[in-house]
This record gives C-alpha cells, structure tokens and sequence, in this order.
C-alpha cells in the first residue's frame, strides 16, 4: 500500500524554503508514513481487540444466543445475573482469591527481590531458579502440584504428618481447602514474575542515599523504612495493580487445577464466563458477567491511583 | 550470567556512581568489623536463598523423579526422591501413547508464526507510534494501552463470535489472528525506541534514508534487545498457552501440547508416572529457550512490567 511515499527524499528537512504550501504536502506526506506503519497492526488489532471490546459493552444488554437473534434487553441480564446463586458465590471465590493471592505474592517477591538484590556470585542462577515456575507450562504445574496435593499420598500431606499433624487438610478434593490450594500453587508461580519488577525498582535507588543514611548512623532497619520503602513506592503500587487486575481475571489455573470444583468452591467470574458465553452460547448473559468483571478491575485501579496520589502529597 | 542486573539498568547516568563504591569498598583496611559483617550476612543470604531456591525447585524435581517411577511408585510413604531403578522407557513409551509428536508441531508452528508476526508488526507500529509525528498519534496509542488494561475475558465472546462467523474456529487461523496483533507488542517496542535518541533518526533522513529505510537499518539493529525480549515473551506465552487453543481447537489433530498433555491427565488418571513423563516434555523446550535468553526476559519484563 502507497507505496509511491516509499521514495520519500530528506527535502524540506533542510528548513530554506518553509512555505506554508510545502509544509502542508510535508505534514500529509508524514501522516500518511505514519499510518503505513502502525496499519498492519492497527488492522488486526481493530478487528480483534477493539471491535471486539465495544461489541462486549452493547452485548451485555442485549438478549443473544446462538440461536436467536440479537435483542436489546436493557438491564434484564443484569436482574438476572444479580439473582443468580453461582454469580454471588464466583464473585466471592474470586474476591477470595485476591485476598489471599495478592499479599502472599507481594510480600514474597519484595523479600525475594531483597534478598537477591546484592552482588553475590552465582546470584544469577537464583534469579533464574526463581522466576522459572512462571515461564513453567501452567498444564504441568497444575498437574503437578495436583500430586504434590494429592490427600492422603500426596507429599505435602506426609510432610505436614511427619511433623505431628494428625489431620492434615483435604486440598483439592476439600472444599474447604481447595481455594488455598490454588492460592499456594499460584503464588509460587507468580511471585518470581513481581520478584523481578521490584528487583529493577530496587536497582533503580541510587547507592547514594544508602550510604548517606548510613553516615547518618542510620541503621539497617532504618535503612530500609526510609530509603527502601519509599524508593520502591512507585514499583510497588505498580505490582499492586498488576497483581490485583491479574487476580481478578484468574482463569487458566482454575480450570486446569480444580475446574471450579470440588462444588462450586473455586468458580471464579472469568469461569461464568466461559461457561456461560462459550460453553452454553448465552453471550448477553455472559457479556454482563464480564462488564462487571470489567468495572470491578476499573474501580479497583482507579482506588489504587487515587491512594498513590494521596501518599505521594 | 553473573550480572542480569546489568541489564536491569535502563538508566544509564547510575552507572558511573557504582565501579567507585565497589572500588572504595574494596580498599577499606582489611578485617574491619564492618567487612566481617558484610561477610556474615552474605553467607546468611547464601543460606537463605539456597535453602528457598531448594523449596522452590522441589515440585520439578518431584516431576522428573516420578517421570523415572513406575506408577505404583510415585506415591510411596516415605517419599522416594530418587527411584530405585529408573524406567527410562516412560520416555519412549509415551510417543505412541498420546501423538505427542503432532502436538508438538502444532504447538511450534503457532508459535513461530504468531511470533514473527507479533515482533513485525509490533515493531512497525513501534516505530511509527515514537517517531514519526502526525496528528490524532497519541490518542491512538492511548486506545492501544486502555485495551491492555481491559481484561481479556471481557471479551473473550464477542471475539469467539466474530471467529465463528468468519468460520475460523477449530483452525489455526483463529489464534494467529488473535494473538499476533496484540497491543502488548506494541507497547514493549514503543517503550524500547523512546530511550533511542531522535538525533539518530534525523541524521539518517539528512543523509537521505526513507523512514523504513531508518527502522530497517538504524532501529531494528539497535534495538536487538527489545526485539529478543518481545520475541522470547511472546513464543513462551503462545507455547504455555492454554485457555485459547482450549476455546478454539477442538479437534485432536490440531491441538497443542498443553491441550495434549491436559487431555491425556484425563483420560488416563492413575498413569501417574506417564503423566509427568509428558509434563516434563512439555517443559524442556521452555527450559532450553529460557537459558538461551534468560537476560532477555529478565529485561522485557523489567522494562514493560507487563504480561503478554
């Protein structure tokens, strides 16, 4: 496509002849350029991203499924959704999930970044060790901790018996104890991921303002309260929404590892979602599932900035 | 391998401030109290980190071990963490067991195909998106980032819809569409050519390169790192990938070694042994790609922050 902008020679770059004319050609002449580059993504990302994103918003209110024809409904599926059991009970699992994932996942990437954030030899190889379970094939991790949780073979399960716990929990086939299970396994796939955020973040206080602190007779304790912490502010935040969209939209895991069960204790929203839209073809239905999943990501982030503003002042 | 920091570094300007507080450190008057410290708490680091790196490692290894059982093996009290013979046959046996060769071409050809297209035309759109100025740019790479922040279940429908109508479901075709446009591409290259200097640039236009001539013979070789990053990010996100060939492959012949590998778990529950024979498989090209490019990784994510 336009090719005949191809042979675009450096001309008016030499700035002699600034005619308005000329400047005019000059600016389509860019735009156009401009446009050549970003269009055989913009394309595809227009058909398969944005449409798509718009489409969801309209969907939501409408009556669709397979076989019907698209119906403007209003707020009908929200009533529906609203009054629906397995709704309140996703919505809980996920908001559960979140709790127990993000703390864990922050907290030991921030210990795990600490800790390896020093000129050590062969530090290298741990990093590397440690963000490998992220990159890790997710159908293999699941699988395996599947029997790592295994309840009355499994090897976690002896470990907890050999030091004297009698009746150790159930994990996976429990439904008490399956979201934990899940929160485990995810937080050590994770935490490598946010272990290397922080480590850059970390990387990025000046080596000054510890030795300063340190003339100050400041010490290592005081040291990380008052460099440390507030150096890292931004990259925490950072993670924090990260961590917290991600936790949101927690899908893959689920499935593979418990596929909501046993019961309805893991079903997380992402999960309604797929099953209603994909699996039973009620794509209003489902879409109004995901623009609540959407608004609760967006009010989530926008809290979170709007904290981060207030510390910083 | 020792020094992944560096490449942490984006800011250039720290750089000088660190060989002078190594060689000061370094001079110090040997055996002060401070230094035997500093000594004590690396070891205490050492011991910390080896003793969590273990902790961290033991589900692969307990993996590979029971990958070598038989299955009435890989669940004995006390635990066996190294068999007491190993069945390397689990190794051959597996080939015929599930087509775990077909798997793996398809999962290789999604791949390389979504790969080269992701770091083509996310490099372009890098390109044209911080260094050539037009009207209406920035609000468009605005859309561009409010889509990354969206998440993906949101409209995973209308998506499955249009593939359905197009009649592109259960082909290969639906998930290289899908995925070989991603913002992300975009947003990790664009991120990259902002900290090479607009000078650059200018100097080739006065010496009368076009600007494709400039992203193909300045950018593109300056910006091998970003280009790696993005390309090693992307081909391990499309290998792991899971909830897109689940939603739309659904016949056998087409599937990918994570579809594989799921479906067999399922059809052959109590092959415990065999079923973590086929996990390791579908972990070691990772692991191969992960120590080839490891700093580069480390750099994509450290630089984007974002999943892809």
């Amino acid at each position: 496509m336009t090719t005949q902008t191809l042979k675009r020679p450096k001309a008016s770059r030499t700035g002699t002849s600034p005619r308005s004319q000329g400047n005019r050609k000059q600016a389509r002449r860019t735009t156009l350029i401009g446009w050549t580059f970003i269009l055989p993504n913009f394309l595809g990302f227009l058909a398969f991203t944005l449409i798509p994103v718009f489409a969801a918003f309209a969907l939501a209110f409408m009556e669709w499924n397979s076989f019907s024809t698209p119906e403007w409904i209003g707020l009908r599926n929200f009533q529906e959704m609203f009054g629906s059991e397995t709704f309140w009970i996703a919505l809980m699992n996920t908001v559960g999930y979140t709790i127990g994932h993000v703390p864990l996942t922050l907290g030991l990437a921030l210990l795990l970044a600490m800790l390896l954030n020093r000129k050590l030899k062969g530090i290298g190889f741990f990093r590397v060790a440690i963000f490998f379970p992220y990159i890790t094939s997710l159908v293999a991790v699941a699988v395996v901790w599947n029997m790592l949780f295994n309840p009355t073979t499994g090897p976690i399960n002896q470990l907890l018996e050999a030091i004297g716990i009698a009746n150790p929990p159930g994990w996976t086939s429990s439904s008490d104890w399956a979201m934990p299970a899940v929160i485990i396994t995810s937080v050590w796939r994770d935490m490598g991921y946010y272990m290397i955020l922080f480590l850059a973040g970390l990387q990025a206080i000046p080596n000054e303002l510890y030795e300063a602190a340190e003339v100050d007779g400041a010490n290592a304790w005081q040291r990380f309260w008052n460099v440390t912490v507030p150096g890292l502010r931004p990259t925490t935040f950072f993670v924090l929404v990260m961590l917290t969209v991600s936790s949101f939209k927690v899908f893959d895991l689920i499935v593979v590892m418990t596929d909501g069960g046993p019961g309805r204790s893991t079903t997380v929203l992402s999960q309604l979602i797929y099953q209603e839209g994909i699996t039973e073809g009620n794509f209003g239905y489902s879409s109004a599932i995901s623009l609540v999943l959407f608004l609760i990501v967006l009010t989530v982030t926008v809290v979170q900035f709007k904290l981060q503003q207030r510390k910083e002042r | 391998m020792t020094n992944v920091t560096e490449d942490l570094k984006t800011e250039a300007s720290l750089a000088p401030a660190l060989p002078l507080e190594r060689q000061g450190s370094g001079r110090r008057r040997s055996r002060s109290r401070k230094e035997i410290t500093s000594r004590r708490v690396n070891l205490l680091c050492y011991g910390l980190l080896a003793v969590l790196v273990a902790g961290l490692m033991v589900p692969f290894i307990w993996m590979v071990s029971s990958s070598l059982k038989l299955n009435n093996q890989v669940f004995t009290v006390p635990i066996q963490w190294i068999p007491e013979e190993f069945i390397w046959s689990n190794y051959t046996e597996i080939w015929s067991r599930i087509p775990m060769m077909g798997y793996i071409q398809n999962t290789l050809y999604l791949a390389v195909i979504i790969t080269f297209l992701q770091v083509l035309t996310g490099s372009l759109a890098a390109y044209g998106f911080s260094k050539v100025r037009f009207p209406g740019r920035d609000a468009l790479f605005l859309g561009y980032i409010a889509t990354i922040a969206v998440p993906w279940q949101a409209y995973m429908v209308p998506q499955y819809i249009m593939m359905q109508n197009l009649g592109l479901t259960n082909t290969f075709w639906s998930l290289i569409l899908l995925q070989a446009f991603g913002a992300f591409g975009v947003f990790l290259m664009r991120q990259y050519y902002m900290t090479i200097p607009d000078e650059l640039c200018e100097a080739a236009r006065i010496d009368g390169l076009s600007e494709y001539g400039i992203w193909a013979r300045v950018i593109l070789p300056l910006s091998k790192p970003a280009l790696a990053s993005l390309a090693l990010l992307t081909f391990v996100n499309t290998w792991n990938d899971y909830m897109g060939p689940f939603i739309y492959l659904t016949s056998n012949r087409l599937w990918t070694v994570q579809l594989g590998l799921r479906s067999f778990v399922g059809q052959f529950d109590a092959e415990y042994a065999m079923i973590m024979t086929g996990s390791v498989i579908s972990v070691i090209p990772i692991l191969i790609i992960f120590l080839l490019g490891q700093r580069y990784f480390i750099q994509g994510i450290a630089t984007s922050g974002m999943k892809g």
